[in-house]
């Protein structure tokens, strides 16, 4: 039996037009366009080197592209974000985008504690009150699934899936508009993988967060996402609601994608 | 037109050791970190017969302030009589011609390492602070070009997240002295090395504070009647060193700044850091009429 369908009412709440980015002779994303709905899932999946990560940073306004422009409809949000300052930019990604990385070096403090890096997160966001940090740290790591005894103990002596809860928490640590996820369960072992996945699931239905997921695994993306964009050399080879596009993808490369996974 | 018409004689010196030119970017280096409180200024700082470290960022700004009426006062931890201060303040009479004193009231100028004096300074006077480590973020953020950024965006989450692991590690705030401190609410600065104890006694003081670090090149001010709050969580209050309670086992001075004094047996005693204090403790008791000034801290209590 399948889900039944979401009936779509709103407006996007992303929406990303043609987004291009070189760097030197390399075209990573060329006309990447994207629209997100409130609590949906987008999952982009692409075989390595064909622009999701530089298209996530984007979203994150860590990387500025070349042309295109990128809205959220969110209060006090206006504009084409790709032309914010510095620290318009900060504070919006500090307070509205939470993001994992594929890589927890990059989104962690790896030496200062767990609890310390979600609570980052809310110190930035202005709250001075140590006892609700600890509250709302421990609240954000327990919905990531996250050992609460070992909540003090720093990123670097945890196993690679528990980076990743502990960089899930961070993000979702202020109930961000838009979460980011760059492959977090690349680099994990299969069983460990299953279980973050889970959790993520979870999230997603018990919170309705509006995500973005990309990952070179279509197992992954077919788990969670609702909206698939399958990315080829920086381009946008096809773009569909995720039964579609498994079910009767229509570009060559995606059949190539679809079939070698089965 | 000769030659000699259009230049200055030759002299062995400058007055105040400094050359014109050095004082003149002191003086607008100064102005600027007065008028934007906290935020630290570059400037050239330039060598004095002292090595980097011993106080040559303090030593400059008070050759550029002086002039042969400043009553000069130079202390080192607290004590006058340390062999780094009564250096620098033969050198500052030397350079100057300048009178020098111990006894904070009849200071116009008080050049310190580490340490503000117990009793309440005026608006006619002006302390300088040496500092060794002027950036505040450099735990947090090494990359100084960065660390500039952040102070331009106010973006001090990480000195908050260092109270935080210190707190989760250690029950309580370990940073002792340089705590690091909000002025006038924009700008977070470390106050040089000054213990805890200290800090407070800047919050809307009447006098001026200037901190310069010679080796760092940079200069930051705290004005006249000016906030300086410690970075603290609401819920978890600043404390001071636990040192109200103690007395001075040289003049019974209570309720003071104490350094510790290790005895063979394992205990310690205390002797108040402020040592002109002491002096003055001890000699009031001996009958003398000393002037003692009112003190920041009474019974051992900030006095609000
Ligand atoms: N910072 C960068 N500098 C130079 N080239 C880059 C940079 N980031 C990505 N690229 C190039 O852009 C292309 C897309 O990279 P990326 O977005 O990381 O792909 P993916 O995440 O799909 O594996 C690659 O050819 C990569 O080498
Ligand atoms: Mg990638």
């Amino acid at each position: 039996m399948m889900d039944a369908p979401k009936i779509v009412t709103t407006r996007p709440l992303l929406i990303a037009r043609n987004v291009s980015k070189a760097y030197g002779d390399v075209q990573a994303l060329s006309d990447v366009s994207a629209t997100v709905y409130p609590g949906e899932v987008l999952g982009i999946v692409g075989e390595s080197g064909s622009g999701k990560s530089t298209f996530l940073r984007s979203l994150n306004l860590e990387e500025t592209p070349d042309t295109g422009s990128y809205t959220l409809d969110l209060p006090d949000v206006q504009g084409n974000l790709f032309d914010l300052d510095r620290y318009a930019r900060r504070m919006l990604c500090a307070t509205k985008i939470g993001i994992v990385y594929q890589n927890p070096h990059l989104g962690l403090l790896m030496k200062h504690s767990s609890s310390g890096n979600v609570a980052e997160r809310l110190l930035v966001a202005g709250e001075r009150r140590f006892s609700v940090l600890r509250d709302k740290a421990r609240d954000a790591l327990d919905a990531s699934e996250f050992p609460l005894e070992r909540m003090d103990a720093p990123p670097i002596e945890l196993s690679g899936g528990m980076q990743q809860r502990v960089q899930l928490a961070k993000a979702i640590a202020l109930e961000p508009a838009l979460l980011l996820l760059d492959e977090p369960t690349t680099g994990l072992d299969v069983s460990v993988q299953a279980l973050v996945l889970d959790t993520l699931k979870k999230l997603q239905q018990e919170r309705k967060i509006t995500m973005v997921i990309v990952s070179h695994d279509l197992g992954v993306i077919r788990t969670l996402s609702d909206r698939v964009m399958v990315m080829r050399r920086g381009k946008v080879v096809e773009q569909g609601l995720a039964d579609q596009v498994f079910q009767d993808p229509q570009h060559a490369y995606t059949q190539q994608l679809v079939h070698a996974k089965l | 037109m000769s030659l000699k018409s259009l230049t200055k004689d030759w002299e062995p010196m400058s007055y105040g050791f400094l050359d014109a030119s050095a004082k003149r970017e002191i003086r607008r280096k100064t102005l600027k970190a007065i008028a934007v409180p906290g935020c630290q200024m570059p400037y050239a700082s330039r060598e004095v017969p002292m090595a980097r470290g011993w106080g040559t960022g303090g030593l400059q700004v008070s050759c550029t302030l002086i002039n042969p009426k400043t009553t000069v006062k130079v202390i080192d931890q607290g004590a006058d009589d340390s062999v780094n201060a009564a250096s620098i303040r033969r050198f500052l009479a030397r350079v100057s011609g300048a009178p020098t004193t111990t006894d904070t009231l009849k200071a116009d100028l008080i050049q310190s390492r580490h340490r503000i004096p117990e009793e309440v300074l005026r608006e006619d006077q002006i302390l300088v602070l040496q500092v060794p480590n002027p950036e505040p973020l450099r735990p947090v953020q090494p990359n100084m070009s960065i660390a500039r950024q952040m102070h331009a965006d106010a973006d001090y989450g990480r000195m908050w997240l260092q109270l935080y692991e210190q707190i989760v590690r250690s029950g309580r705030v370990m940073q002792g002295a340089s705590y690091p401190s909000l002025v006038h609410g924009r700008f977070v600065m470390t106050p040089s090395p000054i213990p805890r104890w200290d800090v407070p006694k800047m919050h809307m003081a009447k006098h001026l504070t200037i901190l310069s670090a010679g080796r760092e090149k940079r200069i930051h001010a705290v004005p006249p009647f000016t906030r300086v709050e410690p970075l603290v969580f609401d819920d978890v209050p600043y404390r001071v060193e636990e040192h109200g309670d103690l007395t001075c086992t040289r003049s019974g001075a209570k309720g003071y700044f104490m350094n510790e004094i290790p005895q063979p047996d394992g205990t310690s005693t205390y002797e108040v850091s402020d040592s002109e204090l002491g002096v003055k403790t001890i000699r009031s008791s001996e009958g003398e009429t000393i002037d003692i000034g009112q003190t920041w801290y009474q019974n051992g209590e900030m006095a609000q």
